[in-house]
């Protein structure tokens, strides 16, 4: 196996990442969101399983739209199968794809750390859709419009972060 | 609308340039990202406050030449305490799953399960999210500010507020350096 490249110089990196928020400020007059995806992906999910619930349910009903749509073919959810190819082609090319790999810190297993990846993901999911967004698409987008929310949002993650982390800790170190 | 705010290939574009620095930049590796609630590695807060300045600083000069209009782009709307509330549960999440939603992607693309794991939680909290939404709907809708920035807020015009943001925010970056240098864990010491 070749070894992986370095990572990028994170002020370099932080550059490219503002220049394509800028780009797509600027051609499309938006920002880049995923929660907002995870949504529609849902709420198509719950259709496919029980129509009737989805449309009784007015938080995927209003992801689902009026029908003339499919609800899978809107501008976030592109972007993201874009992410997706993006985070691919970028780890194919760096050496760095390794198919089922897990991160953990030296004192947890496999298994734990799984499970704290789902009850972790579970949480966060609750909270994008409290905040209307995740750390893309209100913490970077809103924060670079300098929305009050945005900020507000992400003094909140850091907090919340740095006060959680001392309870996880064996997780990661 | 125009019609290339609707084209859908410029999203795939947009979001394949997004996962390809998110990537690059070492985002899709969840030890990097929870390093930074350990200091022991602040490159989340590095590009993330990078990426807000360039972008906030782009967008002030391309509006002071008339280039952009500030008006057009949409900006997220305020709920003050939802959003609040919204954070400090999403960061406590953070630090458990080791992921947000858009690195968690980028994890995922890169072959990584734990990534996978964020992914599916996420789906599942959102679908709880959705069943419980009647119970919330109150809350959810609080305090709204409407689309308010920092620079309404202080009553300044808002390349002001963003030449202040910029200013900000290289002193911070020049603090995470000290701290980043004095929390690094050291290496080849030995030992547990």
């Amino acid at each position: 196996m070749t070894p992986a490249r370095a990572y990028w110089n994170p002020y370099l990196a932080g550059v490219a990442l503002g220049l394509v928020l800028l780009g797509a400020f600027v051609l499309v007059g938006r920002g880049i969101g995923v929660s907002g995806a995870v949504a529609s992906v849902v709420a198509t999910g719950v259709e496919a399983v029980a129509p009737e619930h989805a449309r009784a349910k007015a938080y995927f009903d209003a992801y689902l739209g009026d029908g003339t749509v499919h609800p899978l073919a809107n501008w976030i959810v592109i972007e993201v199968v874009g992410v997706l190819l993006g985070g691919l082609v970028s780890a194919t090319l760096a050496g760095r794809f390794r198919l089922a790999a897990v991160d953990r810190g030296p004192r947890i297993g496999t298994r734990s750390r799984l499970a704290f990846a789902f009850g972790g993901g579970a949480i966060m999911g609750f909270g994008t859709r409290l905040a209307r967004g995740c750390t893309s698409g209100l913490a970077l987008t809103g924060g670079a419009l300098l929305g009050v929310g945005a900020w507000v949002f992400m003094l909140a993650i850091f907090a919340a972060g740095y006060a959680v982390a001392p309870l996880v800790r064996r997780q990661w170190t | 609308m125009t019609a290339l705010a609707e084209n859908l290939w410029l999203a795939l574009a947009i979001g394949v340039a997004f996962g390809f620095v998110l990537e690059r930049a070492g985002l899709g590796n969840a030890v990097k990202l929870a390093g930074q609630f350990y200091l022991r590695d602040l490159t989340v807060f590095k590009v993330m406050f990078t990426a807000i300045v360039t972008a906030l600083v782009g967008l002030a000069l391309l509006a002071s030449v008339g280039a952009v209009d500030l008006g057009r782009i949409e900006l997220p709307a305020t709920f003050l305490l939802p959003q609040l509330v919204g954070g400090l549960v999403f960061g406590a999440g953070f630090v458990i799953g080791g992921y947000c939603p858009g690195t968690g992607c980028v994890g995922f693309a890169s072959g990584r399960l734990d990534a996978l794991m964020v992914v599916a939680g996420m789906v599942t909290g959102v679908y709880v999210f959705g069943e419980v939404f009647p119970l919330l709907a109150g809350f959810y809708s609080a305090t709204p500010l409407g689309p308010v920035t920092l620079a309404d807020l202080l009553q300044i015009r808002f390349g002001i507020a963003s030449a202040m943001l910029a200013g900000f925010a290289v002193l911070t970056l020049v603090g995470a350096e000290w701290v980043e240098r004095r929390f690094r864990p050291v290496e080849r010491l030995g030992g547990p």
